[in-house]
């Protein structure tokens, strides 16, 4: 089918040489409103809570807009025609996610003053560094990466990083276990979350695998039920998958990341083959792992007997959850606004239990507009895969769509007791330099297939013929 | 391809409707649920730490929020604790709120409706949510001179404006200091709260609005109301007054309190014997008028009403299904009779306010936290007892009662002043409750008031003794201040 044809409506008919618009002020004014916004915020928790604007806090929000300019830049020269909605929704959600760590850096040092405790080192200016290497990579790759089809080149290349990736927080001296989860790797004074980097290294892995593979991994060998089932020696690549995961789920006892790989694999899969039979084959081995992780594993055990019944843990498994709920409630329709909840009464509210902050101090008004806020962006990162012109771009997009889509409600799903909590971070929001600079890459690549689907005149010959010789040369 | 990334969207759609839903139901629908639940914290550090209104007294703050510089951010604190608690309650930390900081609690934390634009400008500027204040009817130097009449008694005052129902004061005795109760110290409050809760004479009781008692006495007005009401006898009627009243249907006999006989011939005037408060005479007049007259005209004074004034106030009760010997009980206010001091207050208000009962408030108005007046109680009637010229026919009785009979401990010089006095027995071998009831100056009352004291004398004259010159010092502090 064509796609180009079906996307959004910017696109002329391919004769007309007229001048595509590229809506690059569009997004400019968007990114003007979402600092605008991050600044306001900044204002009211200063003045709420009696800090007032100080220097830095307006150094801070200089900066802020200033990285934000940058990429607005760097969209202009290497991705003019990329959707410009994504920009701003992503720095929006990362300027939300600034301010959130400001207005509980501000509570944690109140309540240091009040036992006379030295004061706690504010995180939102290791954030903002963060957001700021991450600027430079989502630069970084407008710049570099011309083509995604490049990346194809590298699919197991890629592969194998993101395996190694994925296992080093085993790997002894440098591994380490942070709240019972085997999730990082410290160097020196450096600790970051290599799971981060491993969706997307695998993302692009599972895309160009894929597309190399997905003919035969769509060929039906026998129907059962009504449903076409691939041939057994097909089932290969979704058990290994499978089976990663689980080594996740045991060993790094990673709930999270282990229900997002997998997840990831098997909408993929689903895409490439377009055969439903995938999916339920992959929902058959989920259950089958989750009930064996259940009978076999005490940390995954107490995870679901709390999400059944946090009030009859509220002191102990349950605390967390309950807590979460407690603020929520607070916060109401119209929350207890900016500066005025208490965050600090919930544990982990700067990285798991964010969205949870948030909701108190912006209530349900608040958090409708940030669960949109990431429907936007999952929703224009699938439509960036249904516009790519070819079948790498298309799936590689809705892969790196799926990682934010299962992330944000996996976690915003767990803190609210929907389903058990598991330790995702919540995209753009969550203090934490791994998961910031990994979801700005994915916002980067996904920008540079939009923009290579978008712009009126095609460089390459036929995608897929290109695509199919790469991969041939891997 | 495309039809599956489609259909995947579809799926994240609906997943996030789900969180969407699933907040909902966390946020707005089950919200209060979570807010009350035990091991919630947040709504009482929300509440310590925003500035609560004051309750006024005229413009004095008897209760009001002080910056502590602690983790809980405000004290509650009261200026004389003991003479306003009957109104202003306690807040507390473990026991909750009492008084009009319960019953007012959304207007002094800033919560209430009437609110909303407030809460607008806070929300657009940021700023904490500051308390409204509540200014009560309460006139200090009554409440005071009622508490200093109690000091040493066990008992209760109300004082009420009649022409408004305004509850100008409502003191009680023993009291407590609720500074003691709203610390920050939950060891102090909880030492503090079982030393009273175990006191016998039970500090906490708000005895004002919600002891009940048999008015004794008092209750004659009442009685006398209906006999006027009955159009059958004015003051001037001759009605039987005999030394002692054998009860009908029964072998017992009923006494006056001096053992006398209350006239000449045992025949006594409907006045004289308001006067002199004779026993025989309204047991006698109580069964001519029948329980359902008496009740019919209790009823329109405030009995069997439940009051919110806002604190919510006991029912005062006249008995359901009386047979005759215990009619001739409740028309002298024993019995089942049961009465509040707020409700005897109403009794005597409305007898000054020609007839015309109004309903008792304690709240005058509601001001916001920049002292704009949000609210303003306007007075209301209640119901119109009485037509007025038997109003003014049972005044002239009570000043009657006061110049010539057994109220004479109120009399104020220059002043016209109608009372009566009252005692009853709580139970066989209980202790007495000395009642005094007045209102003055008599042509046009400024003042009702209700004295109640426990643990009294037998005799008559205890009411006499021991309640009026407290209803006079109550009545004394209101006409001077004016």
């Amino acid at each position: 089918m064509s796609v180009v044809e079906e996307f959004d409506g910017f696109a002329d008919p391919v004769d007309k040489p007229k001048k595509k618009p590229n809506r690059r002020w569009v997004e400019f004014f968007l990114l003007i409103m979402a600092w605008g916004i991050g600044l306001l915020g900044t204002v009211q928790i200063g003045w709420v809570t009696g800090e007032g604007m100080t220097e830095r806090l307006w150094i801070t929000a200089g900066v802020v807009g200033g990285l934000a300019l940058l990429m607005h830049i760097a969209v202009r020269i290497w991705a003019s025609y990329a959707d410009p909605i994504m920009l701003p929704v992503a720095t929006l959600l990362t300027m939300l996610g600034l301010l959130m760590i400001y207005r509980i850096d501000v509570a944690a040092s109140r309540r240091a003053a009040l036992s006379d405790a030295p004061p706690p080192t504010p995180d939102v200016y290791s954030q903002l560094t963060w957001y700021a290497i991450g600027t430079i990579l989502f630069i970084a790759v407008l710049a570099l990466l011309p083509d995604h089809r490049r990346l194809a080149r590298y699919t197991y290349t890629f592969g194998l990083a993101g395996l190694v990736l994925l296992v080093l927080p085993l790997a002894p001296v440098i591994g380490t276990t942070v709240n019972g989860a085997t999730l990082w790797v410290r160097i020196g004074d450096l600790s970051f979350q290599p799971a981060e980097a491993a969706k997307i290294f695998l993302t692009i892995f599972f895309a160009g695998y894929l597309v190399a593979k997905r003919d035969s991994l769509a060929v039906v060998r026998t129907k059962f039920l009504g449903i076409d089932l691939p041939r057994p020696k097909d089932l290969g690549p979704l058990v290994i998958a499978w089976l990663v995961s689980l080594a996740v789920l045991v060993f790094e006892r990673d709930l999270g990341t282990s229900l997002l790989f997998f997840g990831l694999f098997v909408c993929m899969l689903y895409i490439a083959t377009q055969r439903r039979s995938w999916i339920i084959l992959g929902g058959l081995l989920f259950f089958v792992g989750a009930f064996a992780a259940y009978y076999n594993f005490a940390h995954v055990r107490s995870r679901v007997t709390v999400w059944l019944d946090p009030w009859a843990y509220s002191d102990t498994g349950g605390y967390q959850i309950v807590q979460s709920i407690f603020g929520l409630a607070n916060g109401g329709v119209l929350g207890a606004g900016l500066g005025q909840g208490f965050p600090n009464l919930v544990p982990f509210a700067k990285t798991d239990f964010i969205v949870s902050a948030l909701g108190e101090e912006i209530g349900i008004t608040g958090l409708f507009a940030l669960v949109l806020l990431y429907a936007i962006l999952i929703e224009r990162g699938l439509r960036i895969a249904v516009a790519a012109r070819d079948s790498f771009g298309q799936l590689l997009a809705a892969g790196l769509s799926v990682v934010l889509g299962i992330q944000v409600f996996v976690i915003i799903g767990g803190v609210t007791g929907l389903i058990p909590l598991t330790g995702l971070t919540t995209p753009f929001l969550s203090y934490g330099g791994s998961s910031l600079v990994a979801n700005w890459v994915i916002v980067a690549i996904l920008l540079r297939i939009s923009d290579r689907a978008r712009r009126p005149d095609p460089i390459a010959p036929s995608p897929d013929d290109a695509l199919t010789q790469v991969v041939k040369r891997v | 391809m495309s039809r599956q990334i489609r259909r995947l969207s579809f799926v994240f759609a609906l997943l996030m409707v789900a969180v969407l839903v699933n907040i909902t139901l966390i946020q707005v629908v089950n919200a209060g649920d979570y807010r009350d639940r035990p091991g919630n914290q947040r709504i009482l550090l929300a509440e310590y730490d925003r500035e609560r209104g004051p309750i006024l007294v005229g413009n004095d703050p008897v209760a009001r929020s002080v910056e502590t510089g602690g983790t809980l951010k405000f004290l509650r604190t009261y200026s004389n604790p003991r003479l306003y608690a009957p109104v202003t309650g306690f807040y507390s930390l473990i026991y909750g709120a009492t008084g009009l900081e319960r019953t007012e609690n959304r207007i002094l934390n800033g919560r209430a409706d009437i609110f909303a634009v407030d809460r607008i400008q806070q929300l657009v500027s940021g700023r904490q949510p500051v308390g409204g204040a509540v200014t009560t009817t309460i006139d200090a130097a009554a409440q005071r001179a009622a508490y200093l009449g109690l000091r040493g008694k066990k008992g209760a005052v109300v004082a009420i404006e009649p022409a408004t129902g305004r509850i100008l004061a409502s003191v009680q005795s023993p009291s407590f200091d609720p500074n003691k109760l709203s610390s920050h110290d939950p060891a102090e409050i909880r030492e503090y709260y079982n030393r009273l809760e175990s006191d016998p004479d039970k500090p906490l009781l708000n005895r004002p609005v919600v002891a009940l008692n048999p008015p004794g006495s008092t209750f004659k007005l009442v009685t006398a109301a209906a006999a006027l009401a009955s159009g059958r006898f004015n003051p001037n009627s001759v009605i039987p007054g005999p030394r002692t009243y054998r009860l009908p249907l029964s072998d017992k006999e009923l006494r006056n309190w001096n053992r006398q006989q209350c006239g000449p011939g045992g025949q006594v005037t409907l006045r004289d014997a308001l006067a002199i408060s004779c026993n025989t005479a309204f047991a006698w007049l109580g069964n001519e008028l029948g329980a359902d007259a008496i009740r019919e005209q209790a009823q329109a004074f405030g009995f069997d009403t439940s009051f919110e004034i806002p604190l919510r106030a006991a029912t005062s009760r006249f008995p359901e299904n009386p047979d005759a010997p215990q009619t001739a009980m409740s028309a002298i206010g024993q019995f089942d009779v049961r009465a509040t001091a707020l409700q005897m207050a109403m009794v005597t208000a409305a007898v000054g306010n020609s007839g015309r009962t109004m309903r008792p408030y304690l709240i005058q108005e509601v001001r916001g936290p920049d002292l704009s007046i949000l609210q303003t109680t306007e007075p209301e009637v209640f119901a119109d007892a009485m037509r007025p010229s038997e109003a003014l026919a049972l005044t002239e009785m009570m000043v009657n009662t006061v110049e010539n009979g057994t109220g004479t401990n109120v009399r104020i010089p220059d002043v016209r002043v109608a009372g009566k006095t009252g005692t009853a027995q709580t139970g066989n071998d209980r202790p007495t409750v000395a009642w005094f009831v007045a209102f003055a100056p008599a042509a046009a009352p400024q003042v009702a008031v209700a004295v109640l004291v426990e643990d009294a004398g037998l005799e008559e004259v205890s009411g006499n003794g021991l309640g009026a010159p407290i209803a006079k010092d109550v009545i004394e502090a209101v006409l001077q201040r004016r």
